[in-house]
């Protein structure tokens, strides 16, 4: 069985990264962020990838990496969620990262894992580890990328972007200079106000081979399957701010005389949410310790989409509940609740739907469909 | 000798002197209490070793593959899960010596009288009386909804010693002799048909000071140790996964391809991953109590798991189509176990509704996490500081 407790390196991690977020991302700092042109704190990134080493938690110490691995990563993830924090973590240091680590692409990894840059994964933030290999981008005799990607997570500020692509002789995977010649990132306005997307667009692009047909489609499954675990781990962390911050705001807001927590029908919409979380924990730390034996077999598979499944939709429904029961003031642009609403909404579609992942556990559980 | 080689060590000389195949089950069973293999987590002397709860499974799972018999925990519940570790809390050393080991063999099982026609989720109001008389209690009143009193050798019993106090301070906890002739019980037949529970009619019951647990004016007290552990008996069990309600419901899904449809197909996915999680959950649980932190998560397990049963239990009988019309068998019985997985879908979709009531009620539950877990304040309430005798009924 899986060890579904935090470590106390777990948790004086969680602890740093929490001190590092209090300090450097109240939620009016990151209101404030929302509306400038650039989207993350390059300070609050340098202190977390750089001087705390969790960009590089997951990567090796001899690439210059924490050499820790994906329980840790995933309590970052936490804290970042908690925060609804504005950071390229998840398409850098997760998605991005495990692609090189499968590529075995020393000089790439590298400057990740001293936070000195970032890196994307060219794929749109919606794809999904069962959906077939993508074909939207082509690369020709001379190995240079064409085509488009919507939907990119953190690829603005990437020095590197990953691109799979149809090669002459089948799935490879392709690292792009982001200041290549024939590289064009398009910002979109996206829902999610603290993780913005991009769409990427190459039209005769340079770039350096890092997997053939034989290892890439793996390498990729493998990427989306790490991110898809993980995120539950940062929808973890937004479903706990929201209940916090709610039983917080209940216990103080009086009406008809009394504290508005101590109404039942509100009690008991809140027990239920409680006990939702507590699952989410569970089910959230059950696939990242999954994902960190290395192990990509069925019981890993099975871990991340009862795990995505589960708590891409419980964060949506804390994040629901949040908005509804701080009444007037949860609508308003002021209070952060929204941040955490777009967050939790956008990240319900992000690698795999709950639908998406439930329809897996058919095959994965044995329970097929109907003829 | 770490714990763990010690236990292993102990099941060795219980297997060596006790050979299964040739030993009368009483015997074993009383051998293996006596070599503290019983519950490993009690103290040496009480059928434990003082030892990490964590590593009963193995001396389970060790024991039952040599062909050694069981204690039926089945059909002591009550006794094994709620009255054992509310004598081991506040037991004297004479009650843990007198009552635990024939409790643990299965040679005398217990029930519970608690719940009274007027005070159920209120249970605090209870009007049972009992009356001081020298180093005797004399008790009256009635109990009701108390299952396996037909069967039961002794009780755990609350009752009202001083009705001047708030109710919560009135209340003295007893363990009480089923075979007094003063006790009356009579079956209360269920939804199921069958009569698990009984209600029980208590006059002129004499119980020796003795059989008292816990001060006088403490019952509230020692009876949440019984709660605590009564929601974590009926919720908190070690399920592999498939294990209970959604295993049943998996395998006819499995085994019977023309009675899929799509609607059902989502919905039992939906259980499946709300089995998993709550499994999960339930894991977690016992890996925070192993290393003795224990979390809030207690309560909610019996919560979750009520959900669940009823979700899917409902769910099997629509499955089943035109099977699920039909019913096993109405006949009034007085089954001398509890069973919620026993016989049909039709007796487990109706033994189901009783999950979010038995143990406390799921509205109660929500109360417990939302007052003494997230912190919210308690509704106003006109009846704590009223004596009891003043209290509106
Ligand atoms: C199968 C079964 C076996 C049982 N076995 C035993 C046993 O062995 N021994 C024993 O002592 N008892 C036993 N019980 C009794 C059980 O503990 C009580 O039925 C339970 O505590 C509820 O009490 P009640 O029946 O009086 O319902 P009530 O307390 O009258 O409740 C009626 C409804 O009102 C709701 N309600 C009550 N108060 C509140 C509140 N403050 N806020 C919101 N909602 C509220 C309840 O949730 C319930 O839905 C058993 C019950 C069942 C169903």
């Amino acid at each position: 069985m899986s060890d579904l407790l935090y470590s106390s390196v777990e948790e004086d991690l969680r602890a740093a990264v929490r001190a590092v977020l209090t300090d450097h991302c109240p939620p009016s700092a990151v209101l404030a962020r929302c509306e400038t042109p650039a989207p993350y704190d390059p300070r609050l990134w340098r202190t977390l990838a750089r001087e705390l080493g969790a960009a590089g938690l997951q990567i090796p110490e001899e690439h210059g990496g924490a050499g820790a691995g994906l329980r840790e990563t995933a309590v970052v993830l936490e804290e970042l969620g908690r925060a609804a924090a504005p950071t390229p973590y998840l398409g850098s240091a997760v998605l991005a990262t495990t692609v090189l680590l499968g590529c075995g692409a020393a000089d790439l990894l590298a400057p990740l894992a001293a936070g000195e840059q970032s890196a994307a994964l060219a794929v749109p933030l919606t794809a999904d580890p069962w959906a077939d290999f993508p074909a939207g981008v082509r690369a020709d005799a001379a190995g240079t990328l064409s085509g488009t990607v919507t939907s990119v997570p953190d690829l603005a500020g990437a020095a590197t972007v990953l691109v799979p692509a149809l090669g002459q002789d089948g799935p490879a995977l392709y690292a792009v200079e982001s200041t290549a010649a024939g590289l064009a990132r398009t910002p979109r306005t996206s829902l999610d106000l603290t993780r913005p997307l991009a769409d990427l667009t190459l039209h005769g692009a340079p770039a350096r081979r890092l997997a053939g047909p034989d290892t890439a489609p793996g390498i990729l499954r493998r990427a989306l399957l790490t991110g898809a675990g993980l995120l539950a781990s940062e929808q973890l962390g937004v479903a706990e701010w929201c209940l916090a911050t709610t039983v917080d705001h209940l216990k103080q807001r009086h009406q008809f005389g009394r504290p508005v927590g101590s109404f039942q029908a509100v009690k008991h919409r809140l027990a239920d949410l409680w006990l939702d979380i507590a699952g989410a924990r569970a089910a959230a730390r059950n696939a990242a310790d999954a994902l960190a034996s290395g192990d990509d077999g069925p019981e890993t598979v099975l871990a991340v989409a009862v795990a995505q499944a589960y708590c891409g939709d419980t964060a949506v429904r804390a994040a629901e509940e949040c908005v509804q029961l701080h009444g007037g003031i949860g609508m308003t642009w002021e209070h952060p609740a929204h941040l955490y609403l777009k967050r939790a909404k956008a990240d319900q579609l992000a690698l795999g739907t709950p639908g998406r992942h439930r329809a897996a556990l058919a095959g994965l559980a044995d329970l097929p469909a109907p003829a | 000798m770490s714990a763990a080689v010690e236990v292993r060590e102990r099941v060795r000389e219980l297997l060596a002197a006790h050979d299964p195949a040739t030993t009368d089950r009483l015997d074993f069973l009383r051998a293996r209490f006596d070599a503290g293999l019983a519950w490993v987590h009690f103290p040496e002397g009480l059928g434990g070793l003082g030892a990490p709860r964590s590593l009963q499974a193995a001396v389970d799972a060790e024991l039952a593959a040599a062909g050694a018999p069981d204690n039926n925990p089945r059909a002591n519940g009550i006794g094994l899960g709620m009255a054992a570790p509310t004598i081991l809390r506040y037991g004297t050393p004479e009650q843990q010596a007198r009552f635990l080991r024939p409790l643990w063999t299965g040679e005398e099982t217990w029930c519970q009288l608690f719940s009274e026609p007027g005070a159920g989720s209120d249970l605090a109001a209870l009007g049972t009386r009992a009356v001081p008389d020298g180093d005797t209690w004399t008790v009256d009143g009635q109990k009701v909804w108390t299952s396996g009193a037909h069967t039961a050798r002794w009780a755990i019993l609350i009752a009202r010693t001083d009705p001047g106090l708030p109710k919560h301070r009135g209340i003295t906890y007893f363990i009480c002799d089923m075979t007094d002739p003063g006790v009356e019980v009579r079956p209360l037949r269920q939804i199921t048909g069958e009569a698990e529970f009984n209600e029980v009619f208590l006059s002129g019951v004499r119980i020796p000071d003795a059989h008292r647990l816990g001060e006088v004016g403490e019952g509230w007290r020692v009876a949440q140790t019984t709660l605590n552990n009564e929601r974590v008996a009926i919720g908190g069990q070690r399920t592999p996964r498939e294990g209970g309600m959604i295993g049943i419901v998996a395998a006819t899904w499995r085994d019977r391809p023309e009675l899929r449809t799509h609607d059902l197909h989502q919905r039992l996915l939906r259980g499946w991953l709300q089995a998993e999680v709550v499994r999960l959950t339930g894991e977690r649980l016992r890996q925070q109590l192993a290393l003795g932190q224990p979390g809030p998560e207690g309560a909610a397990m019996k919560l979750a798991f009520a959900r669940l049963a009823q979700e899917l239990s409902g769910l099997e009988v629509e499955l089943l189509a035109e099977d699920g019309l039909g019913y096993g068998d109405w006949t009034m019985v007085r089954p001398d176990q509890v069973d919620f997985l026993g016989r049909d879908a039709g007796y487990r979709y109706l033994r189901a509704k009783g999950n979010s009531i038995e143990g406390g009620t799921s509205e109660i539950l929500r109360n417990i996490i939302a007052e003494r877990v997230l912190g919210l304040p308690a509704e106003p309430r006109t009846d704590k500081d009223v004596p009891w005798k003043d209290l509106a009924r």
